[in-house]
């Protein structure tokens, strides 16, 4: 299989067969508390891609050129979140400075997905996937490309539930179960639909 | 815990390493940063700080933003009303006007108004015992209320637990009275009240309808627990001088911009459902001969026609028909009226 072939095993299975809010339950506080509009669901989404993709590219090489040449891979966790909060802050203000009209739409989102489960999760997992021939581990791009995916599943379920969401609204439904009651259960229903994925065989 | 074992000698060699490189790497992340805040620090308008600083600071929602920095920010940015403030009041409307240098222009004062006479442990007819959850959001949801009222206060204070600045106190008999001196008109009560019973009302005004059942008579009375229902009579609106009072659905409303807060409605509602705070307490109108210069205007506001006079005359008060409403003192010229 070809480099291309890798590239769509990888998107495949980071935005539908893994995808890290109904697979693997990571991220799921953005999930249920940024859902209910599809704008800021959009905007959350970017973020998450943007932070995804710039934390795994960084995290991979504190992990491949500092951690592991010292044997300190147990220090991944702290190690990765300390990187990942001062990245997150740090573009926060390069974007504030350069792209004002940038930092208005993600700006809000920056600051809550700073310790994000999901960020942290891709970038762990980075450093322990392996390629489909099961031996070579992921190289830089293959961490970035993961990210970025991962991101864009992340952003996929975000929307689809921020659509069902937002009709939800006028639906007549029992006051008892408006708002986050509904709200779970959807997430529920959506996540058995996407375990119907995992019986890809790619 | 094995490394350490093997080599207890140099513990240190087996920390230090670790130390080193987290430690090293917070040093230098908390440097770039610290860099990166002088780098690219955006000077924000001062103007908003001092906005923030002149509002109250309860981010209760009443300006339609998202807290009180939100509106600083639409004020200075989007060229928000400056009024919209409604805990701020007057005073922190007359701040943000001299920050942004605008005219501040009139600010009515609100208070909520909680419209049912009905809701307290002793004056409301239940339909059955609610043991649910404390709240009138709650308990609206089950057969239409515990209350036979359907239009009437539930009592399980919802108003009062929304209210951020304290104003709504309950009393022993579980009734709620809104404290107008601390009140701000924010709307917070109104919007948590399922019944929709709370309005905001101009502060000067006295004459309430304290109900708002759109039941017809001998229902609306079998219902009110207090037994002063409106029902939808007209005999207010009739009686009304400037014809404030609308009834619609059987149920008497109060046009603020036109009432006049003389209380007349209030002593002809069969049912006692308006009330009048300042009823009995009204002072009549007195004209002093030695500033009026009969000029009529007296004559031509009066709605009940209690003031008689020919042009250039002295004009005299019918204390019988007068009914304190103050319409004449404020119009007077020559400020030759007072109150007895």
């Amino acid at each position: 299989m070809g480099y291309i072939g890798e590239l769509f095993v990888m998107a495949m299975t980071a935005i539908f067969i893994q995808n890290f809010v109904l697979s693997r339950f990571l991220g799921l506080c953005p999930y249920l508390g940024v859902s209910k509009k599809l704008d800021s669901a959009f905007g959350m989404g970017m973020a998450v891609i943007f932070v995804m993709t710039l934390a795994s590219a960084i995290t991979f090489l504190i992990y491949k050129y500092l951690l592991i040449p010292n044997g300190l891979m147990y220090l991944q966790t702290i190690a990765f979140i300390l990187t990942i909060a001062a990245l997150v802050q740090f573009v926060e203000m390069v974007i504030q400075k350069n792209a004002p009209a940038l930092y208005k739409s993600l700006g809000v989102y920056l600051p809550l997905i700073t310790t994000n489960c999901a960020v942290l999760g891709v970038a762990i997992l980075n450093t322990k996937a392996i390629r489909t021939d099961g031996i070579t581990a992921y190289n830089f791009m293959d961490a970035v490309l993961n990210g970025f995916f991962s991101g864009v599943g992340f952003t996929l379920v975000l929307l689809a539930m921020a659509g069902i969401r937002e009709r939800l609204e006028f639906v007549d439904m029992p006051k008892s179960m408006r708002g986050m009651p509904i709200g779970l259960i959807l997430a529920g229903i959506m996540a058995l639909a996407f375990y119907g994925f995992m019986g890809f065989k790619i | 815990m094995i490394v350490i074992l093997q080599s207890s000698a140099s513990l240190m060699s087996v920390i230090g390493a670790p130390m080193l490189i987290i430690g090293g790497l917070g040093l230098i992340f908390g440097l770039i940063l610290a860099i990166a805040s002088k780098v690219f620090e955006v000077k924000l308008d001062p103007r908003v700080e001092q906005i923030i600083a002149a509002l109250p600071g309860a981010n209760c929602g009443a300006c339609g933003k998202a807290g009180c920095a939100g509106y600083a920010d639409a004020i200075v940015h989007e060229g928000a009303d400056i009024l919209a403030c409604a805990p701020g009041g007057p005073g922190a409307a007359a701040i943000i006007a001299r920050i942004m240098g605008k005219e501040a222009g009139a600010m009515d004062k609100k208070i909520a108004v909680i419209h049912c006479s009905s809701g307290g442990h002793n004056n409301t007819k239940w339909k059955y015992a609610y043991q649910g959850i404390d709240s009138c959001k709650a308990a609206v949801n089950i057969a239409d209320g515990p209350n036979l009222c359907t239009w009437g206060c539930v009592g399980f204070n919802d108003c009062e637990k929304a209210c951020v600045f304290d104003a709504i106190k309950v009393d022993e008999q579980g009734m709620r009275h809104i404290d107008p001196d601390k009140c701000t008109a924010c709307g917070a009560c109104a919007t948590a009240c399922p019944r929709k019973l709370i309005m905001l009302i101009p502060h000067d005004q006295h004459v309430h309808i304290l109900c708002s059942s759109k039941a017809k008579n001998p229902l609306a009375k079998q219902l009110c627990g207090t037994e002063k229902p409106c029902i939808g009579c007209g005999l207010c609106g009739r009686k009304c001088p400037v014809q404030a009072i609308t009834i619609e659905n059987n149920l008497a409303r109060i046009d603020y911009s036109k009432c006049i807060d003389c209380g007349l409605c209030a002593t002809a509602c069969p049912t006692k459902a308006i009330g009048d705070i300042k009823a009995g307490k009204r002072k009549k109108a007195e004209i002093v001969a030695e500033k009026c210069i009969g000029c009529t205007i007296c004559a031509k506001i009066c709605p009940t026609k209690a003031i008689s006079g020919e042009l250039k005359q002295l004009h005299t008060v019918n204390k019988d028909a007068c009914i304190g409403c103050e319409q004449c003192v404020a119009k007077c010229p020559k400020k030759a009226i007072d109150l007895v």
